[in-house]
This record gives C-alpha cells, sequence and structure tokens, in this order.
C-alpha cells in the first residue's frame, strides 16, 4: 500500500469495501487489450476468427496459434495471454477426453463450457491463485446442432450467436449485429468475420497482424478445422478490397 | 434332498432377449432364480429399469447384475441432472460396459441394454461376460440363448412390427424356457418406443406348449395319477 491503490485490489480472495473483486477486473484489463477475437454462428455452423498481432517479423507465420482443437468436434479462440489459453485448451482437451471415455460419447458444447467456465472460476476463488489473463470463445457442434460460448475470466459462460472479444471489440460487435446470422453460411461467414477483423484492426496503433480462422460446419464433416486455404485467401481478398472500398468513400 | 445346498449363490440360469423393431425395442427374460437345482424364486423380474426410456436385461449372478445396474441407473440420475436432458441408449450401455469391464475379475454376469432416444430411436447393445459393448439388431443372452441362436437366424426380420416384435420374443423364450433346465416360470416383456414404455406379463399356463411338454396342471397328482385321498 504505498501509494497508490486502497489495498483491495491485490488478492482474489478479498473483496473491496463496494463490492468488487480488483483483479478480476485487471485480469479482464489483459484480454481487453488483446488482438480482436470473433466468434459467430452460421446457420450451419460455427466461424473463429482472431487478429494475431505479430510481434516480430522475424516470427514464422503460423506460429503462436491462437485458435486450438479442443476435440473433433470443438475448438477455442483465444484473447489475451496465449500461455493462460493453453492451460485452458489443455484442461478442456482432458474434460473432453474424460467424458468420452465415460459416457463413449462426445462432450455436449454446452457441457464442455461449464466445465470450462467452473476451472477458469477456480482460479478466482483462492489466494495463491491468479486468475487466467485470458477469455476464449469456443465453438462447437454437437446432436442440438452448433453453439458457440464465450468464458470469460471471471468465469462466467454465456451462449452467443456472436461474440468479440479484445481490443476491436465494440467495433466487431456491431459489424456482428448487422450479419443475417440465421441465413448466412459458414462460408459467407468466413468472408464477413475476415472483413470485420480487417475493419477493426488499428494501423496506426498495432503492428501487422495474422488472420486466423477455423470453422465446424457442416462443409467441414462437423469437425473443427482450419478453414481451407483457399477460402482463407478470399476471405483474405474480399476484406482488403471492402477496406479500399471504405477508405474511398 | 440330500445335495440341495440352499446356501448356494443366486444365479439366473436365464433366458434374456432384446429385439430392435420398427418405432423402438422389445425386451423379453424368462423368470427364474436359482440357488443350485432349487427354485429361488419363480416369478423374478430380470428386466430392471435404468431410466425413464432405457431398461436392462440381466443374466448371471442376481447379486452381481443387480449392483451393476443398481450403479448405472445411479450414474445415469446424475448424468440426466447435468445434462438436463435424458441420457441417451448409448451413454446407458456405455456404462454399464465401463463397470463390467473394469470389474471383470469379480463379476459373473452379462447383460441386455435396450432403450429408445430422441437422436437414434430404438437400440441394444449388448454386453457380455467380459466386458465387451456391441450394437445390435437383436441380442438373445443367458444359458437358454443357446437355443434359440438358430431360430433367431430364421426368424428375426428387419423392420417388424411392435406386435411381430413381441410375438417373437415371446415364442423365443418360451421355446427356450421348454428345453433349458435353468429357465423357467412366466415370460415378461417390455417395449420402449417414443410413445413410452409398456410392461406386458405372460403366465406360464398362457405359454404355446412344444415338442414333449406337459399341459399346465394345478397338481402334479393330476398328471401322476395318485390314488384318492384315503377315505375313513
Amino acid at each position: 500500500m504505498s501509494s497508490i491503490g486502497t489495498g483491495y485490489d491485490l488478492s482474489v480472495t478479498t473483496f473491496s469495501p463496494d463490492g468488487r473483486v480488483f483483479q478480476i477486473e485487471y485480469a479482464a484489463k489483459a484480454v481487453d487489450n488483446s488482438g480482436t477475437v470473433i466468434g459467430i454462428k452460421c446457420k450451419d455452423g460455427i466461424v473463429l476468427g482472431v487478429e494475431k498481432l505479430i510481434p516480430s517479423k522475424m516470427m514464422l507465420p503460423g506460429s503462436n496459434r491462437r485458435i486450438h482443437a479442443v476435440h473433433r468436434h470443438s475448438g477455442m479462440a483465444v484473447a489475451g495471454l496465449a500461455a493462460d489459453g493453453r492451460q485452458i485448451v489443455a484442461r478442456a482437451k482432458s474434460e473432453a477426453n474424460n467424458y468420452d471415455s465415460v459416457y463413449g460419447d462426445p462432450i455436449p458444447v454446452k457441457e464442455l463450457a461449464d466445465r470450462v467456465a467452473s476451472y477458469v472460476h477456480l482460479c478466482t476463488l483462492y489466494w495463491w491463485l491468479r486468475p487466467f489473463g485470458c477469455g476464449v470463445i469456443l465453438g462447437g457442434y454437437d446432436r442440438d446442432g452448433p453453439q458457440l460460448y464465450m468464458v470469460e475470466p471471471s468465469g462466467v459462460s454465456y451462449r452467443y450467436f456472436g461474440a468479440a472479444i479484445g481490443k476491436g471489440r465494440q467495433a466487431a460487435k456491431t459489424e456482428i449485429e448487422k450479419l443475417k446470422l440465421a441465413d448466412l453460411t459458414c462460408r459467407q461467414g468466413v468472408i464477413e468475420v475476415a472483413k470485420i477483423i480487417y475493419g477493426v484492426h488499428d494501423e496506426a496503433k498495432d503492428k501487422d497482424f495474422e488472420l486466423e480462422m477455423s470453422w465446424v460446419c457442416e462443409e467441414s464433416n462437423r469437425q473443427h478445422e482450419k478453414v481451407p486455404e483457399e477460402l482463407l485467401e478470399e476471405a483474405k481478398t474480399a476484406a482488403k478490397a471492402a477496406l479500399e472500398e471504405m477508405d474511398a468513400d | 434332498m440330500d445335495q440341495v445346498d440352499f446356501n448356494a449363490p443366486h444365479s439366473m440360469g436365464t433366458t434374456i432377449i432384446g429385439v430392435t423393431y420398427n418405432g423402438g425395442v422389445v425386451l423379453g427374460a424368462d423368470s427364474r432364480t436359482s440357488t443350485g437345482v432349487y427354485v429361488a424364486n419363480r416369478a423374478s423380474d430380470k428386466i430392471t429399469q435404468l431410466t425413464d426410456n432405457v431398461y436392462v436385461c440381466r443374466s448371471g449372478s442376481a447379486a452381481d447384475s443387480q449392483v451393476v445396474s443398481d450403479y448405472v441407473r445411479y450414474f445415469l440420475h446424475q448424468h440426466t441432472i447435468q445434462l438436463g436432458q435424458p441420457a441417451t441408449v448409448k451413454v446407458a450401455a456405455n456404462l454399464v460396459r465401463l463397470l463390467a469391464y473394469n470389474n471383470k475379475n469379480n463379476l459373473q454376469t452379462g447383460l441386455i441394454v435396450g432403450g429408445w432416444d430422441k437422436y437414434e430411436g430404438g437400440q441394444i447393445f449388448g454386453v457380455p461376460l467380459g466386458g465387451t459393448i456391441v450394437q445390435q439388431p437383436f441380442a438373445i443372452g443367458g444359458s437358454g440363448s443357446s437355443y434359440l441362436y438358430g431360430f433367431f437366424d430364421q426368424a428375426w426380420k428387419e423392420g417388424m412390427t411392435k406386435d411381430e416384435a413381441e410375438a417373437l420374443v415371446r415364442k423365443a423364450v418360451s421355446l427356450a424356457i421348454a428345453r433349458d433346465g435353468a429357465s423357467g416360470g412366466v415370460v415378461r416383456t417390455v417395449i420402449i418406443n417414443s410413445e413410452g414404455v409398456t410392461r406386458n406379463f405372460y403366465p406360464g399356463d398362457q405359454l404355446p406348449i412344444w415338442h414333449d411338454e406337459l399341459e399346465a396342471h394345478d397338481s402334479l397328482l393330476d398328471i401322476i395319477g395318485a390314488p384318492e385321498p384315503m377315505t375313513t
């Protein structure tokens, strides 16, 4: 308590007098400064997209992936501290495998989201732990169709039609709201997500970025896969064209 | 009567059957539970409920099959609450398999899991002694089943109606009862489909009489022609 703060922001196990847990809010800050991560639910599946900021030009393209496979039918996109994200992905994978071996069926997306959320929440309950500095968007396909969830550092998880976290989330969310998600196929969704990511990227402030995309849909046989190379290229071209058109206006 | 050991473990020398038809499944079983040569229960129920929509036919040791189905019922109940929707037949069968396999050295029981769910419709899974799991259009088990393989190869047809399937199960169990000394008593059936569950009961004297079988009688004295009771 040397000079700043009230002293109520050092531990996750202490509430401030007005009922807040500052450590969790700081963790959320770590997510807010990250590259934008988007997930949308189209009529035939889920599309995930990440604006992966490149810290160095010497880094190999495709390294430090922010979209991970969890199970055959689900994947996760991470915003915030990438290393924390990998911890969550590892837990999600083990939950999915465990469910599969006990029940002989792939884990339902809702159940997976609930278990991941419980794990994330667990880290906000003990003084010797620090909350995760990342939020994840979880997309998957089960017998009840495609589903999209977002889990925040506080451990809450909600189901969404479209979700965005990271730097450009506000702008991204307004763009997602304009989409007709009920009529959109994933193939079209990929283009739209690419346009949004390129749109919200702040060229002046930020370094270069790499567009990382995955989907779980009928076209990918309900499996979580990277978006095919030619479609990704098509999406990038469309996104750049849309940007130039905007600049011209 | 010298050799009768009443303390021998209860075991279900059994005939159990599960058959799929075009809208669900029919499960069937005899009702004999014996301790060695003594019939400990002649009207037992070997078709046990696991969830609203999944039942299991039990064979082998009565105790072992009961404890396995009790555990599976408990796990499925938990699972149903956790998911907020009914468990599927596959999940139920997989839990049975898990227990049967993990405890294979201590269990003497073969089970047939059958039921209906909204995703896959009516399904039958056989879980025999070692803990394998096999999905089958129909499954037969227990000591009486040896007498039925050929019959089922001939009589089972894809896409039967409910009534055809139940008639087949009833006929098969009664055939096995006729040949297998360890099966007997009555025939019980359970029919599971999208509408729900129906239980049927066919007493021994209403079953068909097969080759060399005797008519049902109230007393053995009627057939062995015992002398009239003594008169004073």
